[in-house]
């Protein structure tokens, strides 16, 4: 067990926001700049005509976008913000490197037990696949439970009651240990407290679950996927359309959001030196910045997927003892931590 | 001896130097070394200087006789139109020939933008350049007018090169908003000053002086075309060994960074002498600033020295009131001139 907690890191390890919660405030952001920003919600884009590399007195050299309403719009720079499938990604053809994980991924939204101060966000890697619990409010918790594709479909058509106890049982059920590596565990426990005395934070338990939220049940399917270009000309990808990674380490929409930042400071900065905003050299700089930094993060995710995944004992034994020794030796923890 | 340099020869040449003589013949050729620096020169219509060379130009012009001396009346050096004539559509291909000045964009915008804005304040978001009035001469393809006009600027921009002026017009007309805000137009800019008299905000001569043939006429040119207290921003290449063997033995016959024969190292112009014939011109100098190009990742850097490439902004004076100025006053104030000039960023 390991725990990532305030007295290690200065700040908040992080927020958890509820997707209309998010969408509520861009909503209300982008109101605010309607005069420059035009959103045309039940739209569809059904063609991209890209422009040539060369500049010929006939041909267009903007980006052309037809919807299925009919209507043509066409852009000096076309961002595709489109998910894992993006129709820009394919379209521009993109090489992809992806595959599939086999397992499907169920969200929910939990009621607990009792209210309490639901400031721990809990995950505990179960042979199928990581169960994890994030705090939503004192009472309530989101569920996101990666496992195979059979035992999900089996989730879901579970009644409400029989859910929750599935949940309850898998944080509290110790039946897929082993003797041996729980015996090795515990050793190493001692022998790390003896050399490092200064103990671990008070051990918390995981709540437990009254409830399900009505109709907050959702599957969907678990994969990696890495663009290997984020830009051509006139194009850049940005979020899931140019990375998916899986659920376990929290990290799909912060990859996101790092790569919105880091496109508009190159963005702002191109438009005060008065160049095109389509132009390559810029959009690869931040090309360069964002997969240098999604890469090795994407990597990570898959190499602890991966670990997890396995019930061969020298991996456990390599899983359990590391991750004590991670949790007991505070730089390595900090550097987990902000990463 | 500078006559004999600018030799053009045969009747074609001849008659079209002679065609585009008529706006300037009024201009006198005045020997630099007769002026202090530091006065303001009035632009003479008819000031006749004791220099007998030139009366004879002038003298054999007006007898319609062709004289191959009659080229230095303009700035226009047609040996150096063809150089560009074979390269007029591959302005816009960012990897091409013209590769090196698609980045020294990376300095040029911002050293125009930025010391425009520090000179006149006024910063309006997203439209850093809006009210300005911004002539670019020797355009080119407009690699340099687009950005400026992108930032808000309206821009003219000239080229004697018809053929650079339709590539830069073609470039620019898929964008309606840079369609509006940039015009061009070939020319010479000795063929606009009169109707365009004191009307812009900046003026820039961005790797044009070193193919101009009469500095002195370009630059007064120049002065005739600002506003009182306006900008004139220029970038040239220095005329030093380091010049020769970096930016036309290197750029041109090694690394190929530059199409072979673009620069004569003989019509480099060295900072002082820039400096000096700006002041004697009415303008006196803010800031001179190196630059340098690193061929491996193909961007430009500003660096302290100007051995090789270097960048000029320099300031029209505001008109001052008359007055009489002796010889020691003259030294002092030019003295004072040169020490303050000095600067670097």
């Amino acid at each position: 067990m390991i725990t990532f907690d305030k007295e290690n890191l200065e700040d908040e390890m992080g927020y958890v926001v509820e997707n209309d919660v998010v969408l509520a405030a861009l909503t209300k952001q982008l109101d605010e700049v309607s005069d420059q920003v035009k959103v045309q919600y039940r739209s569809r884009a059904v063609r991209y005509t890209w422009p040539l590399p060369y500049q010929t007195a006939e041909s267009n050299p903007w980006v052309q976008v037809e919807l299925a309403s009919g209507q043509q719009l066409q852009t000096k720079l076309l961002i595709g913000a489109d998910g894992p499938n993006s129709m820009v990604r394919k379209a521009a053809g993109m090489q992809t490197v992806q595959w599939n994980y086999e397992q499907s991924a169920v969200v929910a939204v939990l009621h607990l037990s009792e209210p309490t101060e639901n400031n721990v966000a809990w995950q505990r890697f179960l042979p199928t696949g990581p169960i994890a619990l994030l705090p939503l409010s004192d009472s309530a918790s989101s569920l996101v439970w990666s496992t195979t594709h059979q035992h999900a479909k089996d989730l879901l058509a579970l009644d409400d009651e029989s859910f929750v106890d599935a949940i309850n049982s898998a944080f509290w059920s110790n039946e897929n240990h082993s003797e041996l590596i729980d015996t090795a565990g515990a050793m190493f426990r001692s022998a790390l407290s003896l050399l490092m005395p200064s103990g671990t934070s008070p051990r918390q338990l995981p709540p437990s679950i009254s409830r399900i939220g009505p109709k907050s049940k959702a599957i969907f399917p678990l994969g990696l996927g890495h663009a290997s270009e984020y830009i051509r000309h006139r194009v850049a990808l940005i979020g899931d359309a140019a990375h998916r990674v899986h659920p376990l380490a929290g990290q799909g929409v912060n990859l996101g959001f790092g790569d919105v930042a880091c496109l508009t400071r190159h963005l702002s900065q191109a438009a005060f030196d008065g160049r095109d905003l389509g132009a390559t050299r810029h959009l690869l700089e931040y090309e360069t910045e964002r997969q240098r930094h999604n890469l090795p993060m994407m990597a990570a995710i898959d190499i602890l997927k991966r670990l997890y995944s396995t019930k061969m004992a020298p991996f456990v034994l390599l899983r359990t003892l590391g991750l004590q020794a991670t949790s007991a030796v505070p730089p390595l923890k900090v550097s987990c931590g902000c990463v | 001896m500078e006559a004999r340099r600018r030799l053009v020869s045969g009747t074609t040449f001849r008659c079209v130097a002679r065609a585009l003589h008529v706006p300037i013949m009024f201009v006198s050729v005045r020997p630099l070394s007769c002026l202090p620096s530091g006065t303001l020169v009035q632009p003479a219509i008819a000031k006749q200087q004791q220099h007998a060379p030139y009366l004879t130009y002038k003298k054999n012009f007006w007898q319609g006789r062709a004289n191959m001396c009659t080229a230095s009346r303009t700035t226009l050096d047609l040996s150096e139109m063809k150089k560009f004539q074979s390269l007029a559509n591959r302005w816009w291909n960012e990897q091409g020939e013209f590769a090196a000045l698609h980045s020294m964009n990376d300095l040029r915008v911002p050293f125009i933008r930025d010391n425009l804005l520090n000179r006149n304040g006024h910063l309006k978001p997203g439209s850093p350049l809006s009210g300005y009035k911004i002539l670019d001469v020797g355009c080119g393809g407009g690699l340099l007018s687009e950005p400026l006009g992108r930032l808000g600027g309206l821009v003219t921009g000239i080229d004697p090169l018809e053929d650079s002026i339709r590539t830069a017009e073609l470039h620019k007309s898929f964008d309606p908003v840079l369609n509006n805000q940039i015009h061009y137009r070939s020319c010479l800019l000795e063929d606009i000053t009169e109707e365009a008299a004191e009307t812009f905000d900046a003026v820039v001569a961005s790797e044009v002086v070193e193919h101009v043939n009469d500095l002195d006429t370009f630059i007064n040119s120049c002065y005739k075309v600002l506003k009182p207290g306006a900008s004139l921003f220029i970038t040239t290449i220095n005329k030093t060994n380091l010049s020769f063997s970096l930016a036309i033995v290197v750029a041109e016959s090694l690394l190929k960074i530059v199409p072979s024969g673009t620069h004569d190292w003989d019509k480099f112009v060295n900072p002082v002498d820039l400096e000096r014939i700006l002041e004697t011109n009415g303008f006196y100098v803010e800031s001179i600033n190196g630059m340098c190009y690193n061929p491996l990742t193909g961007t430009w850097s500003w660096i302290e020295s100007t051995a090789v490439n270097y960048a000029v902004h320099a300031v029209k004076q505001k008109a001052q009131p008359e007055s009489e100025f002796t010889e020691t006053t003259t030294e002092e104030h030019r003295d004072q001139t040169r020490t303050s000039t000095r600067t670097s960023v």
